[in-house]
């Protein structure tokens, strides 16, 4: 029977030949991941069940990426609880400050997810794996507990969602706006408990950033999984940083879908999601006069070099309004060497933005940027909720970093060719 | 077994954002997390709520985040049940694994009210709202996750199993 490469990797973890959409099955994982919001509860139940050792020392990765630098004395004390427990049971990848970099672009950087993996975090946007051909789902922090103990996860088989995006990108339109596009088209609950497969000519065109870009987002459609089958540009990506031997799955031509959807990118333009849901998008062109104050370029959906020198080419030679804050902030540690080295610093700061170090920060109203009572702000991130960047009242508008970079300078909403 | 109680209603999409704000992420203690429950929507909501009160919301409940804070502040709030049109994903095995018990059942988000009195049955699905007198039908659970519940929650069945 023909199969997604989704229900091929699940086949391939539970020693079956094969699963169907709806089955319930236990998987073995490749890679397990917590973060320091997400670890400390999966740490207390490990502990309470007083399990001598975790399944596997070298199948965990510890990334306190969300309130670090910490930002106070309990987000402190949560990390000390990480570095405690990484250091008691040999975790071998715990990510101390000074490597540490937001876990969605630091695990495939350092080549610890790989094609063919499944992979599960105690945090939703771990879908972003799939980018590569892996199967990556977000969970909790109990089945984390669970995993360190077995090695496994339970998992009911998902039913499959075909994306095919033909034609050409037109200028600053990238996965982001893709992404959002197809989030708008079919709603934040409009793939729950599916897996989306991107796939089709424009996709292949695209680098291994923007398609990360596009799988981090999937779970803002309710989805399970985002994949993409991977290609050379997968290989070129991941064969020079696979940290063990990986396997690659690619759909069978008549694998059945629960549904299929056909986009031409050539009349996507760049979009902006309008608070306080993903899917309340908008041509950048439709904006109307938004007025800002914040513009955030970063987090793991937007925070990796080809995102901060597609906002440097948009900043070059322009000042941001005054009364706009900019954040920029590279997602990883060798992602900040880079973009300084390639002298990307210098246009932030002379567009008097400023850079941060790696972190989550405020991407989720934690902290290096909380919006007070009735700010805006336009953010390369992932979410717009009510309250998500800070104060309730307080409202954030989603877009691709070039938007975010223009809409600095503009002082409100608006796209790089208003500049 | 029997839940019932008064209920507390919400709408569509009630991200995790909203039922936990991010703030109050350094804690892992549900009887703290319980007294910012929902504060995104409604700030005084847990000097509102009783024990064994109920929420009944729309489509979409706990899309956002995978923070099993949320669903620990919810019970940490007093709340027995969650009746929902619709779960995302995380949220729905999030409150299996921890143990908040939830129920998806059509019709439940226009056919009752804020403050009704409802009863759910937790081994046929029969919902019945007491204030009004209409009945719905929650979705079956899979025998599986059934078990999980029966266990206590994942991680007293993963620990039972590996028992033998």
């Amino acid at each position: 029977m023909p199969k997604t490469i989704t229900e091929k990797i699940l086949a391939a973890h539970t020693g079956r030949e094969s699963v169907v959409p709806g089955e319930l099955v236990s998987v073995r994982i490749d890679m397990a991941l917590a973060n320091d919001i997400t670890a400390p509860i999966a740490i207390e139940l490990f502990e309470k069940a007083q399990i001598p050792a975790v399944f596997d020392s070298e199948r965990i990765a510890l990334v306190p990426d969300h309130f670090v630098p910490n930002k106070d004395i309990r987000s402190a004390t949560q990390v000390a609880l990480m570095r405690r427990f990484a250091k008691k049971y040999g975790i071998k990848y715990f990510f101390e400050l000074g490597e540490m970099g937001i876990e969605h672009v630091l695990l495939p950087e350092q080549g610890l997810v790989l094609p063919g993996d499944v992979v599960i975090g105690a945090d939703s946007h771990t879908c972003t794996y799939g980018a590569l051909g892996a199967f990556s789902t977000g969970v909790g922090s109990t089945d984390i507990a669970a995993a360190m103990i077995t090695g496994e996860v339970w998992f009911r088989v998902p039913e499959s969602i075909k994306f095919t995006y033909h034609g050409q990108l037109q200028e600053w339109v990238t996965g982001k706006d893709l992404i959002l596009w197809t989030i708008g088209d079919i709603g934040v609950d409009g793939a729950t408990y599916k897996a989306m497969e991107f796939q089709g000519p424009a996709i292949e065109t695209l680098p291994m950033s923007d398609r990360m870009t596009m799988a981090n987002m999937a779970i803002e459609a309710g989805a399970k999984s985002g994949i993409i089958a991977p290609d050379q540009v997968t290989l070129d990506y991941v064969s020079s940083r696979a940290t063990r031997p990986f396997e690659t799955y690619l759909s069978d031509p008549d694998a059945n879908y629960d549904q299929e959807k056909t986009y031409d990118v050539s009349q996507i333009e760049p979009q902006v999601a309008f608070p306080h849901l993903p899917e309340n998008t908008r041509p950048v062109s439709e904006a109307g006069i938004i007025p800002i104050d914040q513009a955030v370029i970063g987090s793991c959906t937007n925070g990796r070099i080809e995102d901060l020198r597609m906002a440097a080419r948009v900043l070059k030679g322009h000042t941001i309004d005054k009364t706009v804050r900019l954040i920029v902030i590279p997602a990883t540690p060798s992602i900040y060497r880079q973009a300084m080295n390639e002298g990307l610093f210098e246009v932030f700061l002379d567009a008097r933005g400023i850079v941060s170090p790696p972190t989550c920060g405020p991407c989720l109203g934690g902290f290096m940027g909380v919006l007070g009572p009735g700010e805006r702000a336009v953010s390369t991130t992932n979410r717009n909720f009510v309250g998500r960047m800070g104060h309730p009242t307080s409202e954030v508008y989603l877009a691709n970093p070039a938007v975010a970079a223009a809409s600095a300078v503009l002082g409100r909403i608006g796209g790089p060719e208003e500049l | 077994m029997t839940l019932e109680g008064t209920v507390w209603k919400f709408g569509d999409n009630i991200d995790t954002d909203v039922i936990i704000p991010a703030p109050y992420l350094v804690s892992t203690d549900s009887a703290e997390l319980g007294k910012h429950c929902m504060e995104g929507v409604d700030p005084s909501f847990s000097e509102k709520v009783s024990a064994g009160d109920i929420i009944v919301a729309g489509k979409n409940f706990g899309c956002g985040s995978s923070r099993e804070h949320a669903p620990m502040a919810i019970k940490g709030a007093g709340i027995s049940c969650v009746v929902a049109e619709s779960f995302a994903r995380i949220f729905f095995r999030n409150a299996f694994n921890m143990g908040l018990a939830i129920f998806e059942a059509p019709g439940v988000s226009d056919g009752i009210s804020a403050g009704d009195r409802i009863s759910i049955n937790q081994d046929t699905g029969e919902i019945i709202d007491h204030t009004n007198g209409k009945t719905f039908s929650a979705n079956t659970i899979p025998p599986f996750m059934q078990g999980l519940i029966e266990a206590g929650g994942l991680m007293a069945y993963v620990l039972k199993k590996r028992r033998g």
